[in-house]
């Protein structure tokens, strides 16, 4: 066994492949138990998994605890309301709080890049990093590389293109690095204003025309726009957004045959993607949320069966 | 890993087959008809023998046997002191058990915790009307109160030793069952 000992999951950027790859494995056969009659293993007794969501979420926050829960361990959740990070506390007293309650794992949702990073050097629990500002959202990108794999069998040499506003995407991030690291070949595209500079000098290839992006594509990610993140209008109206970026079924024919349509959720229709493209037969988007459910429990479950050993 | 040295063949290719013949023979023998009689294989050598008794069952009796696999890690009970890479196999159980007698089927019958965890998994998927228990060997030592129905060799072992069952379904060139000692 030489692949590294996971600590915490904290991002994909230095995760290495056979890595990736164990982790992929085992989701896959997590997600059979979710095909039962009794949804639930009893690996995870006795272990608490503590979700920790200082920015709003919905969507991860169930799919984190239905995870743990089908892995049979106890759970506990805060927001960011229902904490005393709004009395004024820091996030480290928190962080501090909740480990005296002695979570197992610890899993965080933070506004600021490098939250859970900070929590990882001061913590004992295992950390997962459930997006940390535009900085990255590792399971997500694993159950998208999940989903991708399933379909087409393989990562290796696939043309994924993702569109959208990739300056304030941490799923994009994640994704770059993890399909990257497993060979696949990655272009990006969306409004200059929500292209970062040097983008490239992590592996993309910039496409700043979303026709020329979609050639020949495998696999088409479109992100979110996410308006919570911009501090001004990065571009001048959702119609021309969806005249520009949007993912029709006019462009979608530039792409591969059996392209997949992919979105992280929640989808904007009509901004970017095409009501009938979102729910078309290459569209695997709600394949993702249950893939991510998976993908989370064999994040927990590596996590605690290693945690025990070197706490 | 392989600290261990090989110490003896306890049964060899033409044992096994009988081995597992007079296995098939006796599981029969218990279920007269053997009407909705299932057997399911715990990873990994017991799925190959599932097979092979399944397989002999329609040869001398004309019997279609379905066949299914579970895998116990996630039912495990030393999970945290398990592999860095824990591994999971498929858990595949292609008919409906409830109400069916299944017969479990692993190779090797050492603590009873492998069984445990077996009996546990069964579960959840329903509520059979009976298991039976079926090893190629049983090497003694129980931890739990756990017993085979059908053994197909009862083997003397010292707590330092172990048994290795090796099947040409998982990759060796023969079927052999080895005796192996800690140096």
């Amino acid at each position: 066994m030489d692949i590294p000992e996971m600590r915490h999951l904290l991002g994909l950027e230095d995760m290495p492949a056979d890595q990736i790859t164990s982790l992929l494995d085992l989701a896959h056969r997590m997600k059979e138990i979710g095909e039962r009659p009794v949804k639930k293993v009893p690996s995870l007794r006795g272990k608490t998994v503590c979700h920790f969501f200082v920015e709003p979420s919905t969507r991860t926050r169930t799919s984190f605890e239905v995870a743990a829960k089908r892995l049979s361990a106890d759970t506990l959740s805060l927001s960011a309301s229902t904490s005393s990070l709004r009395k004024g506390e820091t996030l480290l007293d928190t962080a501090h709080n909740l480990q005296a309650m002695a979570p197992d794992i610890l899993v965080i949702r933070h506004s600021a890049a490098g939250a859970p990073h900070l929590l990882s050097r001061h913590l004992k629990a295992a950390i997962v990093n459930a997006g940390d500002g535009s900085h990255e959202h590792p399971t997500q990108a694993l159950l998208d590389m999940m989903t991708i794999r399933e379909h087409l069998g393989r990562l290796e040499g696939l043309n994924v293109v993702i569109v959208g506003d990739i300056a304030h995407s941490r799923v994009a991030r994640s994704n770059l690095f993890g399909l990257t690291t497993m060979g696949a070949h990655v272009r990006v595209s969306g409004p200059a204003t929500m292209l970062p500079p040097q983008i490239e000098t992590l592996g993309a290839t910039v496409c700043p025309n979303m026709e020329d992006a979609v050639e020949g594509a495998d696999v088409i990610m479109m992100l979110r726009i996410q308006k919570e993140r911009m501090d001004n209008d990065l571009f001048p109206s959702d119609r021309e957004y969806f005249n520009l970026f949007g993912l029709t079924r006019e462009r979608l024919r530039r792409a591969r045959p059996n392209v997949l349509v992919m979105h992280p959720g929640p989808i904007n229709r009509g901004v970017e993607i095409a009501p009938d493209v979102a729910d078309g037969a290459e569209s695997v988007i709600l394949e993702q949320v249950t893939n991510g459910v998976a993908v989370r429990m064999a994040v927990l479950y590596v996590l605690a069966s290693r945690h025990e050993e070197t706490a | 890993m392989d600290t261990l040295r090989d110490k003896r063949v306890v049964l060899d290719d033409a044992a096994i087959s009988r081995t597992v013949e007079r296995m098939a023979m006796e599981i029969l023998e218990r279920h007269q008809g053997g009407d909705n009689l299932a057997l399911v294989g715990i990873h990994t050598a017991g799925v190959p023998l599932a097979h092979r008794l399944a397989a002999r069952m329609k040869k001398t009796a004309d019997l279609t046997v379905p066949v299914g696999m579970v895998d116990i890690t996630l039912y495990r009970d030393d999970v945290f002191i398990g592999l860095p890479h824990p591994i999971v196999g498929r858990t595949e159980l292609p008919f409906d058990i409830t109400g069916r007698p299944i017969v479990l089927v692993d190779d090797v019958l050492f603590t009873g915790r492998t069984i445990r965890a077996a009996l546990d998994a069964l579960m959840d998927f329903g509520r059979p009307k009976c298991i039976e228990l079926a090893v190629l060997i049983d090497r003694g030592f129980r931890e739990l109160p756990i017993q085979a129905d059908v053994v197909g060799q009862a083997l003397q072992t010292t707590p330092n030793e172990s048994v290795k069952v090796m099947l040409s379904e998982m990759g060796t060139v023969e079927d052999q069952v080895m005796l192996r000692e800690k140096p």
